[in-house]
């Protein structure tokens, strides 16, 4: 095997020039993949993380049919204290779950004593919510990076709308599940950045100031968002608590419980998934590229040697083992091509992250750029590379093999 | 016994839509350890019998028998083995590998067609290269050494196998006099020391004198078998 592969890097060395263009090629090909990958990879993970760090979790738990009717923030399918308590009970026996923080979501009516508009609340204990979406503090851009009772927290283009500052005083009003109006005062303890997505432009007060706007007798909640220690490991957690809460179920027999991943309640995910198959479309560019410049180089170098392998083939030389010098050329352009791409690609995303490129998303402003390579990324792309580089050496190398001694040696 | 046995061997082409028949019923017997020249004019069949020797083509009739065996009855990858063990072939143009050294180029057969283990290649390959007097050269490439000495490098290659026969398709056509009589003294040295079989073809009359049998071959028939004691040397 070790003289095949010396004939055939000699082969290859033959036509330096073809040889160079074609490995150059193949490493444009993969720099691109790689870079791609680790740009898009990076700020696919950045919005999840926005995401899910700063407003959804990483799962959510609702009573059954509340997210069906989540845009109108229904007050009658919160979970009861009975199903929280059963919740809970669940939830603090799971090792995997960093955080949970119970919330009240509802709509009310927000005054300034001069001019009043819609708002979309959610209520939360604090402690548990920062600890739950880690990101939430950074967005409050002024004020406290906390949130007591009798404070409210506004979203920052509702401040600047209602030209309220922090420190003021102001009034929500809200339906509660009776119809019945209730109104409560307020101090503005800080500005909510918005983000992009469902609820970014969120305000937010204490729980137990909802509980008494909202006149709860009992503790009731909308949801609960669940962090988890690892966020690699969402899907099996999903199934697992998924299991668990199937068997909770109420006097009718049926599940009380309905769990979501953040996938399921942000139309990000969709952005998400895109950037996925735009990634497998790429990968699929790289794969054409190899395939067609391998395959050209091949089908040259056998229609060039054919009085070559018309003289192997009259000495004796097996069809299989003609097969495996010209397969065998194929595999080593691969393998330069990949190598070669995989350290430039690596490079590159080490200048893109020096370079500390910002970008916007949203609301947000000057998210800072970091491209990470993924190594299972790396040896996904090398031996695809390699794969496809073999395949298509194999129709001119079958070609090879199949010729007649007699013919090949005629050939001028 | 024979080495070659030919009886009643033809040979047919389709040119388009008209047949040629390139030989027309050759019989003949070729010994062992023997120098045989194929003679004739262009056209005359020389090549296409020393294709149907050489199992790179097969006879459209007839039984043509090479080292007891029946060439027509070997499949595509039979045909090569039998090639590869019984078999070596020097040609007009040389058609050494560009791209390994005369070392390598003899060693070829041995490592890509026999799998020999390393020491006897070494010792047939050096063995045959001192015997062409190309030792000194072993680490040229083809581009770097003259015609003669590529052909003499073709014979070395063509012997390193031990076959029972040498095939050579005017092995003298592209070198000068004094090289093409060095070349078939080296092929008749080495028929003497390893007891092979040679045949040639070739168009050049004081060449063919060279041969211990020759046949003559004219429009694909078998005109004469003549023995010679090999001019030069008888």
């Amino acid at each position: 095997m070790g003289n095949l592969f010396k004939i055939a890097i000699r082969n290859l060395l033959r036509y330096k020039r073809r040889t160079l263009l074609t490995a150059s090629l193949i490493t444009v090909g993969v720099v691109f993949v790689l870079v791609f990958i680790s740009v898009s990879g990076s700020f696919k993970n950045m919005m999840i993380g926005q995401i899910t760090d700063s407003m959804l979790g990483h799962l959510q738990v609702h009573r059954k049919g509340y997210v069906a009717s989540i845009d109108n923030l229904p007050l009658n399918l919160n979970l009861k204290a009975g199903a929280i308590a059963r919740l809970e009970a669940i939830l603090d026996k799971q090792s995997e779950i960093e955080a949970y923080s119970p919330r009240i979501k509802f709509g009310g009516m927000f005054s300034n004593f001069v001019e009043t508009t819609n708002i979309r609340l959610v209520a939360v204990y604090p402690d548990r919510e920062f600890r739950t979406v880690p990101l939430l503090p950074l967005r409050i851009t002024s004020g406290g990076k906390t949130l007591n009772r009798g404070e409210i927290l506004i979203p920052d283009l509702l401040a600047k709308g209602m030209k309220v500052k922090i420190g003021d005083a102001v009034v929500v009003v809200a339906t509660n599940q009776d119809g019945s109006v209730n109104g409560k005062q307020f101090k503005v303890a800080g500005i909510v950045e918005g983000i992009t997505g469902p609820g970014g432009r969120d305000g937010y007060i204490h729980i137990e100031d909802a509980t008494e706007l909202l006149r709860m007798e009992k503790m009731e909640v909308s949801e609960i968002a669940i962090r988890l220690k690892d966020f690699n490991k969402l899907n099996p957690f999903n199934q697992k608590l998924e299991g668990l809460l199937s068997k909770e179920l109420n006097q009718q027999d049926k599940p009380i419980f309905e769990l979501h991943t953040w996938e399921k309640l942000t139309p990000f995910y969709n952005i998400a998934r895109m950037i996925d198959v735009m990634t497998f479309f790429i990968k699929l560019m790289l794969i054409a590229i190899v395939l067609i410049s391998i395959m050209n180089v091949m089908i040259m170098a056998v229609y060039e040697r054919i009085r070559e392998i018309g003289t192997i083939a009259a000495i004796g030389t097996l069809p299989g083992r003609i097969l495996n010098m010209f397969v065998i050329e194929g595999f080593c352009l691969g393998i330069v091509g990949a190598v070669i791409g995989d350290i430039v690609g690596i490079v590159v995303v080490l200048v893109v992250n020096m370079l500390k490129i910002t970008f916007n998303f949203g609301q947000q402003k000057g998210l800072l750029l970091q491209a990470n390579i993924d190594p299972m990324d790396i040896l996904v792309i090398s031996v695809t590379v390699i794969i496809v580089s073999v395949l298509a050496s194999l129709q001119p190398a079958f070609k090879a093999s199949r010729m007649e001694p007699i013919k090949a040696l005629r050939h001028v | 016994m024979s080495l070659i046995s030919a009886a009643n061997v033809t040979k047919d082409y389709l040119a388009g839509d008209v047949t040629v028949s390139a030989l027309k019923g050759l019989s003949f017997e070729i010994a062992p350890a023997s120098f045989v020249s194929f003679v004739g004019p262009s056209g005359s069949g020389k090549t296409t019998l020393l294709n149907l020797i050489g199992c790179l083509d097969k006879p459209s009739d007839g039984k043509l028998t090479v080292a007891d065996t029946n060439v027509l009855n070997l499949d595509r990858k039979q045909s090569a083995s039998f090639r590869g063990n019984n078999i070596g072939f020097i040609f007009q143009d040389f058609n050494l590998l560009p791209v390994l050294t005369v070392y390598e180029n003899i060693e070829y057969p041995l490592l890509m067609v026999q799998s020999a283990p390393a020491s006897e290649r070494k010792k047939r390959v050096t063995a045959l290269l001192e015997a062409v007097g190309m030792i000194d050269q072993k680490g040229k490439y083809p581009d770097q050494i003259s015609g003669g000495q590529k052909q003499r490098v073709a014979v070395a290659r063509a012997l390193v196998t031990n076959p029972k026969l040498v095939l050579a398709d005017e092995p003298t056509a592209n070198l000068d006099h004094k090289t093409a009589y060095m070349v078939i003294d080296l092929m008749k040295k080495m028929r003497d020391e390893f007891g092979t079989t040679f045949i040639f073809s070739t168009h050049d009359q004081k060449i063919v004198g060279e041969a211990e049998v020759i046949f003559t071959l004219e429009d694909g028939n078998l005109l004469d078998r003549h023995v010679e004691g090999g001019k030069r040397n008888g």
